[in-house]
This record gives C-alpha cells, structure tokens and sequence, in this order.
C-alpha cells in the first residue's frame, strides 16, 4: 500500500505516522502542503496530528485551503481513502470532507492521556478488522476535541453507520471525557472512504509503548 | 475603511469558554449575570470598494464555521 502523508507548517506527527505505516510494510511519502499534486499511485491518505498554521483561527481552518487540501478534495470525490488523525480530522471537517465541528474541550484542558474508546461500527474500511463493542485502549492529546453535529445530521450519521468510535471507560461505558456530543471520537463520510478520529492510532502500534490496538486500525486499510 | 466582523457559538451550542468565564465572575461575587458567551473581533482594513457581499462570502468561507459559529460584521469609512 502507498500511503501519502501530509504535511503543514504546524504538523508534528508525520514521522509517527510514517513509521506506524513502515513498520506495518507499507510505502510512505511526506507530501508538503504547497505541493498541488498527489503522487499518482496513493492508496490511502492521512492528515496527520499537530497544529497546522498555529491552530490560529480555528483548528484547521487554514491548512483546508493549502494547495494540496484541493487534490485531497478530488481524490476523495474519487472514491480514495482519507485518514484525518487529530488536527487531521478537524482540517476534514473544517474541509467538509466530513460532517460536524470540533469545539474546545468542555473543561477547556489539553487532555493528553490513554483513552479507552468503543468501537461503534465495523462496517467500513478502517475497523473492519475490529470487533462491535470491543474496547481499544489509545493515546489522545487534544484541546479541541469536542465534536459537535447538530441533530439532523447525527440521526443521518447513525442511520448509515458513520460513528464509529465513542470515548468510553475500560468496561465500554460511555463517557464524553472532552464534551463530544454523544462521546464521539471518530466518524467517517456518508460514502465510507473519508475517516477522522481524534484519538492517535499511530502512537498505539508497540507494546513497548503501552498498546499495540492502532495496528488492527491501520490495518483496516490493507486490501 | 474597516470592516469589523463579531464571530461567535451559535445559541445553543454550549461556549466552554464563556461557561468557564460565567462560573468564575460568580466565584468572584458578581451577581446577575445570565449567560456569558464568548466570541472573537477580526477587524479588516479593507478598500472603500469592499461590499458587504464581499465580507459576507469571507465570512462564509473563511472568518466563521458556520456549522458551529454565527458572525455579524459593519463597515466603518
């Protein structure tokens, strides 16, 4: 699989995220945000973690409209993979590649920390290789996390099976440790090709570290 | 001219902020306090040929996230 990963000013996790997709035997490229192509032979996309253009504004709401952002667009229309991780997943909404908005955590923290998550739904790329209901155990470090879609659209989201992952305890009891409207933690497009999550996958694929539960998620998206 | 624009959470979409700032005026002793929301002023130095038109579409596009944030704005000679 080639995977692209982007990069803006701001960015951090680009190396995290390349060395999670190399370790797995995949084939990585930084791609910079001035860059106005995609190389031709992408598999997936990811919009890694950090804080592109200083957070300024609004999370993300610069970097959506960087060169690159505009090719995503395209290949996403296209039926590609996207993967927003963190500020990734709020430049995807900011882009309205994906739906809602990402608010100040309700108690205004930087909340860096493991989190237990729920896996929601398996039926699409990304958790496929997961179980409903199990519970991961996965890094998240974030100040705007707080996930916010109005009701229409979240009755849409669940009728089709876009929430995918809720903040949960070790038991899979809910609870929305930033605000996020019904403990949300990651969603995907109405066509299931565009994922965001806020929780860091690439920072869980080594026991060393304390969980190897991103690898089945990175994984969902090998063929 | 300036165009000053006002951006702010829609009503209804709960301000952690603005709720931290509220809690903490009463911690304080100050009384009769509703509700405190808190938004931001971007003040554009723009030309006299700017419309409102104009600032509207950068309002939309860019200043505010209108899934979350409503804005208002005035132009100032």
């Amino acid at each position: 699989m080639n995977v692209a990963i982007l990069r803006f000013p701001g960015t951090n996790c680009e190396f995290d995220t390349q060395y999670a997709f190399e370790k797995l035997g995949h084939t990585t490229q930084i791609i910079w945000h001035n860059d106005k192509t995609l190389p031709d032979n992408v598999d997936l996309v990811v919009v890694p973690g950090g804080f592109s253009y200083g957070d300024y504004l609004r999370s993300g709401s610069i970097a959506r409209f960087a060169p690159v952002m505009q090719e995503v667009s395209k290949f996403a229309a296209n039926g590609g993979k996207v993967l927003g991780i963190c500020n990734g997943f709020q430049i995807l909404t900011e882009a309205n590649l994906l739906p809602g908005a990402l608010k100040r955590n309700t108690n205004l923290h930087f909340i860096s920390k493991y989190q237990h998550l729920k896996v929601v739904s398996t039926d699409n790329t990304f958790l496929k290789k997961c179980k409903k209901d199990e519970v991961l155990h996965i890094p998240i470090a974030h100040a705007d996390g707080n996930y916010y879609v109005d009701d229409e659209n979240l009755a849409k989201m669940k009728a089709n099976g876009q929430v995918l992952l809720k903040y949960c305890d070790e038991n899979g009891n809910e609870d929305s440790i930033n605000g996020s409207v019904e403990a949300i933690a990651g969603i995907c497009n109405e066509t299931k090709n565009v994922f965001g999550l806020m929780p860091h996958p690439e920072r869980a694929i080594e026991m060393l570290l304390g969980s190897d539960d991103g690898v089945k998620m990175l994984k969902g998206f090998e063929n | 001219m300036k165009a000053i624009v006002n951006v702010y959470l829609k009503q209804g979409v709960l301000d952690p902020q603005g709720k931290a700032a509220h809690h903490a005026l009463g911690s304080l002793g100050f009384k009769g306090i509703n509700d405190v929301r808190i938004g931001k002023q971007i003040v554009l130095d723009v030309d006299s040929s700017t419309t409102p038109d104009m600032i509207k579409e950068m309002c939309e596009t860019l200043l505010a996230n209108t899934v979350i944030e409503d804005y208002d704005f005035e132009l100032k000679p």
